[in-house]
């Protein structure tokens, strides 16, 4: 149940990061505090969409779910669909998060520290959803 | 049964409590950061993809330094963003403005040339120019975007560059209207479409008779200005 507690928190770390890129991208929030000067660019690039939505947007969407199915694993400790939900989702955003950093390095050639983060955030998720896969169920006798 | 008291062991009662305090608490703080920055003021926006209409332009050729009746007029096509920019603005443009605009060699002309690919604020820092020219603040406001490249590139451009007009002494509600209008953004547009007719492709070009040229130092431009000078017809 921790490892789901601890995807919950993450995940909802997750959506605050992509709402301040997304924010920031609609115009809503005035400089991002970047420290580096890449986020502009990386947020006002035209890999800043995808399939015609915004990654950020994308971002918050993605974490949203995750949130909700980990509060729903939390409920649940037994069961074990949250985990392989989790983990597939969870993979799935990895592997986008290794893309967009590609991106940032090889195409772009700037480096936004928040989209780092979330790719830090969405990797550490990964990490927990997968354990909690391997994880022995609850005997039983406890349900 | 021990696996099933270990188990209710290691999840205690005020667990799940405390987790969801936890969540609420992060929860509250992520949502205050983000109202908090969204108060420190919106960005303010300058569209790249404007018509540019007649009224854009009318009386309009660029800001300018120096005598009309100055025998040669260099063009510079500049990005505020720009590092080369700033650098020639920082470096060379000093010499360029005593010995050759102050002594009634040239007439200079800035033209905004934003490269908005890699400078997505460069329309921004334009347009903050554009304001100050409104007030007659212009050149000042021109030298602290310059020299300040670094701040409100890495900062919030908005209140920095807002902070630049009102060090020229502008009028800062004034200068707040002008940019929410975003009024000079097809003026911005006008001029980066005339530095593409003209064949310019980076930032600082120099238009110098009828050629343009890119990125000089003061001896260089000042021979250029010296040979445009020389094959102009004596008047």
């Amino acid at each position: 149940m921790k490892l789901r507690m601890g995807v919950a928190l993450l995940s909802l770390a997750g959506i605050f990061v992509a709402a301040y890129l997304w924010l920031y991208k609609q115009g809503h929030i005035g400089s991002i505090v970047c420290g580096t000067g890449g986020c502009e660019t990386v947020q006002f690039s035209r890999w800043s969409e995808f399939m015609g939505v915004d990654v950020a947007l994308i971002g918050i969407l993605g974490y949203a779910v995750l949130l909700v199915i980990a509060l729903a694993g939390v409920q649940r400790p037994a069961a074990r669909w949250p985990a392989q939900l989790l983990a597939l989702l969870a993979g799935g955003g990895a592997l986008f998060a290794l893309y967009l950093t590609w991106l940032e390095l090889f195409v772009i050639d700037a480096i936004c520290r928040w989209c780092v983060g979330s790719a830090v955030i969405i990797t550490l998720i990964f990490v927990l959803a997968l354990l909690d896969l391997r994880r022995k169920p609850p005997s039983a006798t406890m349900a | 049964m021990a696996q099933a008291q270990r188990h209710a062991k290691a999840q205690p009662k005020g667990g799940k409590s405390g987790f969801y305090w936890l969540l609420g608490a992060i929860a509250l703080v992520g949502a205050g950061l983000l109202v908090w920055q969204m108060r420190q003021g919106g960005a303010v926006s300058i569209p790249a993809n404007v018509e540019v209409l007649a009224s854009d332009t009318a009386g309009f050729r660029g800001y300018t330094l120096g005598s009309d009746s100055a025998p040669v007029t260099v063009v510079e096509f500049g990005d505020y963003q720009c590092p080369g920019c700033a650098t020639f603005s920082l470096v060379t443009m000093p010499d360029v403005k005593t010995r050759l605009i102050d002594a009634g060699r040239i007439r200079w002309i800035y033209r905004d040339f934003p490269l908005d690919e890699i400078h997505p604020q460069a329309r921004l820092s334009a347009h903050a120019a554009a304001c100050a020219e409104e007030q007659g603040k212009y050149w000042p406001v021109h030298s602290l975007i310059f020299q300040g490249q670094r701040d409100w590139v890495l900062g919030n451009a908005t209140r920095v560059l807002r902070g630049y007009a009102e060090a020229a002494g502008a009028d800062v509600d004034a200068y707040n209207e002008c940019m929410e209008s975003a009024r000079y953004a097809g003026r911005i547009e006008a001029s980066k479409q005339e530095g593409v007719r003209l064949g310019v492709r980076s930032t600082p070009s120099f238009l110098i008779g009828d050629r343009i040229y890119e990125n000089m130092n003061y001896d260089t431009m000042r021979k250029l200005v010296d040979s445009v000078s020389s094959a102009q017809p004596a008047s």
